[in-house]
């Protein structure tokens, strides 16, 4: 009990609230460390990974590759990442940020499989028949993907960035291993110095904003997704005429 | 206002339908051996429904799809009011060619209303415009648009999806339509009821329609011409479906039209061709008395049918039910009779009619209210009588299979 005392104290100190390492500003580097490679990996997975579903062609090599990149730790990855790329980064001229960069890249792989499978199999799964219907009535591909497969496969494509996300910001804590900033800081220096109360309160907080990706993204996916597709009211009823006897 | 370009387009504009024209079509699929359809010609005028039908396998489905060019023709060509489907690119032809699949194949995420502006959107319409053809069409298939217009396909029974799609396909008023066992979905008695208002939709709108089906009954009821194909894509007979029944091509058509096809024949005649016998109507609450009294007026008929208070028929009231006096009872109705439209088919109607205790058929009409009854004797005397076919022959319905 005397612990969890330390850790309500520590987050009661004002001195922890302030400063380039005070909880503001280490979310805040978290978030960026975060949201870059995430609206990266978004921007390349999806459309890949929709065109992919809607062609159906090349679609073994993607899920080959997102499997095996899932099949690699986090850790390896941004170990990985740093032996080949720190030193390119440093010599073309970005040393200060040569870390954050490195954190970054790692992240950017780690969130591609989710995003991109997830968008392979919410379009790759819209029944043909509805492809078919929109192909019939004089779609082009482009107003397919658009105005059929998306929204239909949107569920799904939205809970593949929702893992992703929450992947990604519970990984970037790592990125304090190769002296990036964010909340990775308060657990890394914690155990380097044996703030136990530090190290405490810093896994709550990652474990708190964590918790707030998974809620916020279900949140977008519940607003974004047509009330067509909520599977309520499923029951088929006969309105016009309701009571209509088939016979006396 | 320019002048229309070609006749597709010349089409739309009085909306009515256009002549559909196969000239020695073939399809080959790569790898196979027998081409899917062989060397297809044949005609449907316009206005007129062409139903195509015949076992799976036989390129019933690739010759309509062809029309659209879902599917490349390998060499042939169809042409529509004289100009070939190919001098369009295809999402223009498409466009304007009305397209029901067997699903229906509504799009979930979208409303009623947005899956029937589909078209409409893809070819820029105004909104004003959209709105109001969106309004029009589902009160055309008989959906309220207060109701429907903001409801999705889930929220929908099978029969009220189907009267979407064929909404969602007569958006832009194409003049031809394109239908893939489009009453595959739903159940035998709410398929009736959908093909017959189908049939007096088609009366208002005209449209030149290639409809596939597998079912023989079903192409006998809707077609104005059947053509029968048969494996390997080979057109077996094309003509009308009297003419058919009457005269079987080849001893395929005449075993996939099936032995029965004296009884078959049947199904040329419809309810509305019989003398309709006017129907003792009463309602819950009236003198039993009364109703005696106007019943014993009529001599071949021993029942009153009950009805509610917008004329639909809830059941028969029996002599048994009227005896005494007092109000009557409006538990005492039993139920069991069939209701027919003027659409029906005498077989269709003549086979409910058999299958129940009192053997009359209720005729209603599209909002259910009673019109009259047909008796199984009506249908017998229809039997005897010659009627004229639609080859301009004279043929006992009846008359059995030589």
């Amino acid at each position: 009990m005397e612990f969890f005392g330390e850790v309500a104290a520590w987050f009661a100190d004002p001195a922890n609230w302030n400063g380039p390492d005070g909880i503001p500003a280490r979310i805040g580097e978290h978030l960026v460390l975060s949201i870059v490679p995430l609206a990266a990996a978004v921007a390349v997975a999806l459309p890949v990974g929709a065109w992919i579903g809607h062609t159906g062609r090349f679609s073994n090599l993607v899920i080959n590759i997102a499997n095996v990149g899932r099949a690699i730790p986090s850790l390896a990855i941004l170990a990985l990442a740093a032996m080949l790329l720190q030193r390119t980064i440093v010599d073309i001229g970005l040393r200060d940020s040569a870390s954050e960069i490195v954190t970054m890249i790692a992240l950017f792989f780690l969130a591609i499989p989710p995003i991109l499978t997830n968008a392979y199999v919410g379009i790759n799964e819209v029944d043909d028949q509805i492809v078919e219907a929109g192909r019939g009535m004089g779609m082009r591909d482009l107003e397919i993907l658009r105005r059929v497969e998306i929204p239909v496969g949107l569920p799904v494509i939205l809970v593949g960035v929702r893992t992703a996300a929450v992947q990604v910001v519970a990984t970037a804590t790592l990125g304090a291993v190769v002296a990036t900033g964010g909340l990775g800081r308060y657990i890394i220096d914690g155990i380097a110095q044996r703030r136990f109360d530090e190290v405490f309160a810093g896994a709550l907080i990652v474990a708190a904003l964590s918790i707030a990706t998974e809620l916020g993204f279900s949140f977008i996916e519940r607003r974004a997704t047509s009330p067509g597709l909520r599977g309520r009211d499923t029951a088929p009823r006969e309105l016009a005429q309701a009571g209509r006897p088939g016979g006396i | 206002m320019s002048p229309p370009a070609g006749p597709i387009m010349g089409a739309m504009q009085d909306a009515t339908g256009a002549v559909v024209s196969f000239e020695n079509v073939t399809k080959r699929y790569p790898g196979s051996d027998s081409p899917a359809v062989d060397n297809l010609s044949l005609t449907v005028p316009a206005g007129e429904i062409c139903v195509l039908v015949g076992p799976s396998g036989c390129g019933k489905t690739t010759s309509m799809k062809m029309v659209n060019r879902l599917i490349e023709p390998t060499s042939g060509r169809i042409t529509i009011d004289g100009e070939d489907v190919m001098s369009l690119p295809a999402v223009e032809l498409r466009r304007r060619i009305g397209y029901v699949i067997q699903q229906i194949g509504l799009f979930p995420h979208l409303t009623i209303g947005d899956n029937v502006a589909v078209v409409p959107k893809l070819l820029r319409w105004k909104d004003q415009r959209i709105r109001e053809r969106v309004e029009e069409l589902l009160e055309i298939v008989g959906l309220d648009p207060a109701a429907y217009a903001k409801r999705y396909p889930t929220e929908l029974s099978g029969g009220e999806r189907q009267r979407v799609g064929v909404a969602r396909a007569l958006a832009a008023d194409p003049p031809v339509m394109l239908m893939d066992e489009p009453f595959g979905a739903v159940d035998p008695i709410r398929r009736d009821r959908l093909q017959n208002e189908f049939l007096r939709l088609q009366e208002k709108v005209r449209k030149t329609i290639v409809f596939v089906t597998h079912d023989v009954d079903e192409a006998i009821k809707m077609a104005d011409r059947i053509a029968i194909l048969q494996k390997g894509g080979i057109l077996a007979q094309f003509d009308t479906p009297a003419a058919i029944l009457a005269n079987p091509a080849s001893e395929f058509v005449e075993r996939f039209v099936g032995a029965d096809r004296g009884l078959k024949r049947l199904s040329l005649g419809r309810v509305g061709d019989l003398e309709m016998i006017e129907a003792i109507t009463v309602r819950a609450g009236e003198d039993r008395t009364a109703i005696r009294a106007r019943l014993d007026r009529v001599d071949e008929l021993d029942y009153a049918l009950l009805v509610d208070d917008q004329d639909r028929p809830l059941g028969w009231i029996d002599q048994q039910d009227l005896r005494g006096s007092g109000p009557i009872n409006p538990e005492a109705a039993s139920p069991g009779a069939p209701t027919v439209e003027r659409e029906t088919t005498l077989r269709d109607a003549l086979s409910g009619m058999l299958g129940s205790s009192v053997q009359l058929g209720v005729v209603v009409d599209e909002r259910e209210r009673v019109l009259g009854l047909v008796s199984v004797d009506a249908i017998g005397e229809r039997l005897r009588a010659p009627v004229r076919a639609a080859d301009g022959g004279l043929h006992p319905v009846g008359e059995a299979a030589s």
